[in-house]
């Protein structure tokens, strides 16, 4: 089954659209990496995917089924996740709140989904801290906890938004690493991401300048005159 | 010994405002927990004065004023959503209007009244001292009716507390469960205010919260916490209200904000001092998941 089908999709807020005429499909294991300038509409498309906003016009799809209609099955990391100053959770609790779309109202949490958050943590590096309030970590250390709550998911789509920001070199080669190991399990992946040499590896790259200016394999949609309309200017060679 | 258990042991009217004090401070510390996570501190607010025009007009009209006071926060809540939607108003600017607005006409309706003064001070500082035994047994029920909300809900409030996006891809309607804790709000401030009075209730909401907020790594420890806290506060201000001819709900409230404000002060003297020690001594995870 397709993971993530658009056609004619349009996404904004209102009236007016940020981004119209896309159209996309990606297979399980796929990654598609969105890149653009602040405000191009990558975090746009992604809060439609999650369901968080409704498409405009044009049709969605995330694994047969609209948009946000399957919380167990599509996790979404936000650009800057809430890790309020006064929330007084620790590391692992945050994790586990991963869980709850599984869980609903009334079941009761087995000894696998306390498994599942333990290997959450452990794979983004947090899990030293897991006892520790999460309103006393540092902005990278918050980041890998919400990306041990996306993974907690155990999710089929992965919509991430700039999950590298705020980390440092090495929680940015985990954060590849995990994109690396959800994809050979067959998860697909939409990661937003201000950094070129994320879209390597990928499957397809979108850039996007409040409209999709290229769309295609990043030998084909990283081309010159497509960065210079995006960012006006080019990629070193 | 005898300044700290003879006013209790002495009077019945003085362990009941205590028992009655007890139950209000616990209902307060489940609601006022997520009062304080979620932000709600204002709503909370206009819905301890929302209530007063019911309350008002059920005094008037001979009526039980919990009624009045279902009421009158049955209107609020429905016109802060209605007007915060139609009119395109940030959300304390919709809650604002309501907020004086129901104020101004439960003072007008009370006006009415032979007894104004007394009416409006009754209303809007409680009479703890009046409690009776079929209050204590309301109070009761309403402490059995949050805490039930608040298990049932414990994750979209807790999905909520963090982010309404987060709660709604997990799978819960954002605007189903911000309306149930509104309602858990609202029920605690129906069941509190003949206690503490509309105008302090806001107190015992948010202040043993906040205090339980600065040391808990739990929900379920901060509203420990907060019904602690607001337990001793009753007993404390009970004990000012008797020994010193004050007024017991203002008391009351007054003591729970110095708790406060003397638990933030040793807590930022703690981490200034580096006895804050949690970064890198739990090189393993230890105590038990919760999920």
């Amino acid at each position: 089954m397709t993971s993530i089908h658009a056609s004619s999709l349009a996404v904004g807020y209102g009236k007016r659209p940020v981004v119209d005429n896309i159209s996309l499909k990606l297979q399980p294991g796929e990654l598609l990496v969105l890149i653009g300038t602040n405000g191009s509409g990558k975090s746009t498309l992604l809060k439609t995917l999650a369901g968080l906003i409704h498409p405009m016009h044009g049709e969605l799809t995330l694994l047969g089924s609209a948009a946000g209609q399957l919380p167990t099955r599509v996790a979404y990391l936000p650009q800057h996740p809430v890790s309020s100053h006064t929330l007084p959770l620790c590391v692992q609790d945050v994790v586990a709140m991963g869980r709850y779309a599984h869980l609903g109202l009334f079941k009761r949490s087995t000894d696998a989904d306390r498994l599942i958050v333990l290997e959450s943590m452990k794979r983004t590096g947090i899990d030293s801290h897991a006892n520790d309030p999460i309103r006393d970590l540092s902005g990278g250390q918050q980041q890998r906890t919400h990306l041990a709550q996306v993974l907690a998911r155990q999710a089929e789509v992965l919509l991430l938004d700039e999950p590298t920001a705020g980390l440092d070199l090495n929680g940015r080669q985990v954060v590849a690493d995990l994109i690396a190991t959800e994809r050979a399990r067959g998860v697909t992946v939409v990661l937003a991401t201000h950094e070129l040499a994320d879209a390597e590896s990928a499957d397809a790259v979108m850039l996007l300048a409040q409209r999709v200016v290229a769309l295609g394999a990043p030998s084909e949609a990283l081309r010159d005159e497509y960065l210079r309309e995006c960012f006006g200017f080019t990629q070193p060679h | 010994m005898n300044y700290l258990i003879d006013p209790f042991a002495n009077n019945e009217f003085m362990r009941l405002a205590l028992f009655g004090g007890i139950l209000v401070a616990c209902t307060c510390a489940i609601a006022g927990t997520f009062v304080v996570l979620r932000g709600l501190a204002f709503v909370g607010d206009a819905l301890a004065h929302g209530v007063l025009p019911g309350i008002a007009t059920a005094m008037l009209l001979g009526v039980s004023g919990i009624v009045g006071a279902a009421i009158g926060a049955a209107v609020m809540m429905g016109g802060v959503s209605v007007v915060s939607r139609r009119f395109r108003l940030s959300g304390d600017t919709a809650i604002g209007l309501l907020f004086v607005g129901m104020l101004a006409l439960g003072v007008m309706i009370t006006s009415r009244s032979s007894s104004f003064v007394g009416d409006l001070a009754h209303i809007l500082f409680g009479e703890l001292l009046g409690i009776t035994t079929t209050d204590l047994t309301w109070q009761f029920i309403a402490l059995v009716i949050v805490g039930a909300i608040a298990y049932v809900s414990r994750r979209p409030f807790l999905l909520l507390s963090v982010d309404d996006g987060l709660a709604r891809t997990s799978g819960f309607s954002a605007r189903l469960f911000h309306n149930v804790m509104l309602t858990m709000v609202a029920l605690t401030v129906i069941a509190s205010f003949q206690t503490v009075g509309t105008l302090l209730v806001l107190g015992m909401l948010i202040a043993p919260a906040a205090t339980g907020s600065l040391f808990a790594r739990r929900i379920e420890s901060m509203m420990l916490i907060a019904a602690l806290v607001g337990s001793l506060s009753t007993y404390i201000g009970l004990l000012i209200s008797y020994h010193y001819d004050l007024a017991a709900g203002a008391s009351i409230v007054l003591t729970a904000v110095a708790i406060f404000a003397i638990s933030a002060t040793a807590n930022e003297i703690r981490k200034s001092r580096g006895h804050d020690h949690h970064d890198h001594e739990h090189p393993h995870v230890h105590g038990e998941i919760h999920v």
